[in-house]
């Protein structure tokens, strides 16, 4: 409920604010519990998301709540999970599934790029896919083989699907309850790492959720970062303002589609852009990026596109994370490349 | 040591009572009219496809007892029909218009341009095993909506073959049903190849019965190539699924003559004379034999359904070959239900190369 506007001209007292710290397991746990009141055709399904709430607890409690046709647990087998909500869309559902972790993706790849991503497609409108599949991504957690992927390329390759990764826990209820709504389908990219920070969320006061945001502004440089690497780019951008660098940071959330008129608008103003990930560098979203600013600022930016990325190899294990995920050296190296840029 | 077991596990599989199909006689002539009209169309669509009319099609002669028992023991209006892409039989005796069914071999619309959501018959699937657990999700929808006022469920059926019956996702649909007691019938068309490798090289442990009878299923294997006996079966599998006890297999033993499809060389892989002694009775000529044999259908009534047979695939094969392509806009028009600007973009950039003035 947004706060009256009436009361606010008649110069009565505001109501209690809507602000409360959370994290971000918390808040999406809300917002399935919100999706789950607002609207009876909503499921939650998965490996253990009934009476454990899932690995991470974010679904927990709904069973309790919302009862075990509501929220419920499925046989262990993501292809399963993901056919299942194909049909349960068809017969007039939203199915809110989970896959245990990003790498578990793989087995069901099938049922999201060839039936979900394409259903609507080939039934020309008339099977809508509303599933919004949660995928808790990213590493930092020394998790072990397959807990830790960055998959966003992947799903942003595939026609049909849109793809949202939340960078914060207010982000992550807001966006969560919209795509709860949205008759596409959504793969909701959850940064694990980020679960447990809490920070100050308006449950009442959305804001703008489309497209990018700009989580921080400054003239010199625009980083660009989704999901778990956004808190990075803010952190790179305090140290950078101690040399006098004011880092314009860049929240991109949604990856598809791609909200190339905020980042040239940005771009426009610092000249200068790095595209931040953990994924792969090789056909990642930052080549995509670049590409895109680049025929957008052409004429305005005064170094390539930068990009600091993970490497071309698997997700490396626990010990080796660190020298993989962009960490805040590179980045200010990679800052400090598009500063020193000459025009040979 | 030993470990006690945390329950005491039956793994005996229900049994499915299949009563002998009561039809009338009008029921009767219904089902062979169908026979002979898809019997016709499929075999002109392979002629279709040597004219230059479609570009490739895949052939179901042999399968058609199995295909249209099954479906005319379906309920209209309450059941969901998952196809392949083989189900010429299926679509056409559940009512499908078939000029839009066989666009798909027209390579007009992947999928088919008949309505889906209106037809209850899913988009023409290419993925084999694809659509199977979709069958069991939309199954399982029709448990959470609740019993109809007769106290009976909505029941999903879901054509694979015994090549797609080797896929994960159709053993992940099986445990699935099993465990969610989903209103769902897997209807197996067993036709013994699935391209160029024969069933023993393809299904383990016997059957795809055997194998449904470890998940706990209810299953019956039939003679797919006698049109009541598949009625009966499929009526009797509707009725159990619908009534709440969950899934059933049914395993219709069939055959495949001629090619997999136009693309085909059924030479490579077997000889005619196989052909002939593999595939048994036609399933067709054994339809007519029965009827005349019972005094249902006389020489008139037979001369009289080729003749409708053959003016439905004329419609058919005219309505086809007048079909346009469709207007490229539409590629864009249907990737999302709410289309993103990013997609906008790339059809206006389209429309300005292509649509010159
Ligand atoms: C996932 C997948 N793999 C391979 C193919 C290529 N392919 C098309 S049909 C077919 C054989 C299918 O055999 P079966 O399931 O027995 O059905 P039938 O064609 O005999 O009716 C193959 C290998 C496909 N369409 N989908």
């Amino acid at each position: 409920m947004s706060e009256s506007v009436i009361e606010k001209q008649a110069g009565a007292a505001y109501p209690a604010p809507a602000v409360e710290e959370l994290s971000m397991q918390k808040t999406i746990n809300r917002a399935l519990a919100d999706a789950l009141r607002a609207d009876p055709k909503v499921l939650v399904l998965g490996e253990d998301v009934g009476q454990l709430g899932g690995v991470f607890r974010v679904t927990a409690d709904l069973q309790a709540e919302f009862g075990a046709d509501r929220v419920f647990d499925t046989p262990l087998a993501e292809s399963g999970i993901l056919g299942m909500s194909v049909g349960l869309a068809m017969a007039g559902y939203h199915p809110i599934p989970e896959v245990q972790f990003d790498g578990f993706a793989y087995p069901a790849v099938n049922q999201i790029i060839a039936q979900i991503g394409r259903l609507n497609y080939r039934s020309r409108g008339k099977l809508p896919m509303p599933i919004t599949l949660r995928v808790p991504s990213f590493g930092g957690l020394r998790a072990p083989e397959m807990h830790t992927e960055s998959l966003e390329a992947l799903f942003a390759h595939v026609p049909g699907l849109k793809v949202v990764s939340p960078a914060n826990p207010h982000q992550a209820y807001h966006l969560m309850r919209l795509a709860a709504t949205m008759p596409d389908p959504v793969m909701f990219l959850e940064p694990k790492p980020r679960y447990w920070q809490k920070e100050a969320v308006d449950l009442a006061e959305p804001g703008m959720l489309d497209g990018a945001r700009i989580a921080r502004e400054g003239k010199h440089v625009t980083l660009v970062a989704y999901g778990a690497m956004v808190a990075r780019c803010l952190q790179v951008a305090e140290l950078a303002a101690e040399d006098g660098i004011q880092v314009e940071v860049v929240d991109l959330r949604w990856i598809k589609p791609l909200d190339i008129a905020t980042l040239a608008g940005s771009v426009a103003k610092t000249k200068r852009a790095i595209v931040v990930h953990e994924a792969p560098l090789t056909a990642g979203m930052g080549g995509e990026i670049a590409a895109q600013l680049t025929q957008a600022c052409f004429d305005l930016l005064k170094a390539p596109v930068e990009r600091v990325t993970g490497f071309d190899v698997p997700y490396p294990s626990g010990d080796l994370e660190d020298e993989y995920v962009p960490n805040v050296d590179r980045i200010l190296f990679g800052i400090q490349r598009v500063l020193e840029y000459r025009r040979g | 040591m030993s470990i006690a077991p945390r329950h005491e596990r039956t793994t005996t599989a229900p049994t499915l009572e299949v009563p002998a199909a009561e039809l009338t006689v009008e029921q009767q002539r219904e089902l062979y009219r169908l026979l002979a009209a898809v019997r016709h169309l499929d075999v002109s669509a392979i002629a279709w496809q040597r004219q230059g009319i479609i570009p490739g099609y895949a052939p179901g002669r042999g399968q058609e007892a199995a295909q249209v028992g099954s479906a005319f023991a379906l309920e209209r209006g309450s059941d969901f029909v998952f196809p392949t892409y083989r189900e010429v039989g299926v679509a056409r005796a559940w009512g499908v218009d078939m000029v839009a069914y066989m666009s798909t071999h027209k390579a007009t619309w992947h999928g088919g341009l008949y309505d889906p959501a209106a037809s209850r018959f899913a988009p023409i699937q290419a993925v084999v095993g694809g659509s199977v657990l979709h069958a069991v999700g939309w199954a399982h929808g029709q448990t959470l909506d609740g019993r109809k006022a007769d106290g009976t469920l909505n029941a999903a059926i879901s054509y694979f073959g015994d090549g797609a019956s080797s896929q994960g996702d159709v053993h992940e649909a099986m445990n699935f049903a099993a465990i969610f007691k989903a209103p769902v019938i897997f209807f197996v068309q067993n036709n013994g190849w699935a391209i160029s490798v024969p069933t023993e090289r393809q299904v383990a442990g016997g059957s795809v019965s055997a194998r449904a009878l470890g998940y706990g299923m209810a299953t019956v294997q039939v003679d797919g190539n006698d049109v009541e006996a598949v009625y009966a079966a499929t009526k009797a599998a509707r009725a159990y699924a619908a009534a709440g006890h969950g899934p059933v297999l049914i395993e219709a033993m069939t055959y495949r003559r001629g090619p997999h499809s136009t693309s085909d060389d059924p030479g490579r892989y077997r000889s005619l004379e196989d052909e002939r002694t593999d595939g048994g009775q036609d399933p067709v000529d054994r339809y007519a034999e029965a009827l005349r044999t019972a005094g249902v259908a006389d020489d008139e009534f037979f001369a009289q359904a080729l003749a409708e047979a053959q003016a439905e695939e004329n419609a058919i094969r005219e309505g086809v070959a007048a079909m346009d392509p469709r207007p490229g806009t539409e590629m864009f028009d249907f990737v999302f239900q709410e289309p993103t600007g990013a997609l906008r973009a790339q059809a206006n950039h389209w429309r300005e190369e292509s649509e010159h003035v």
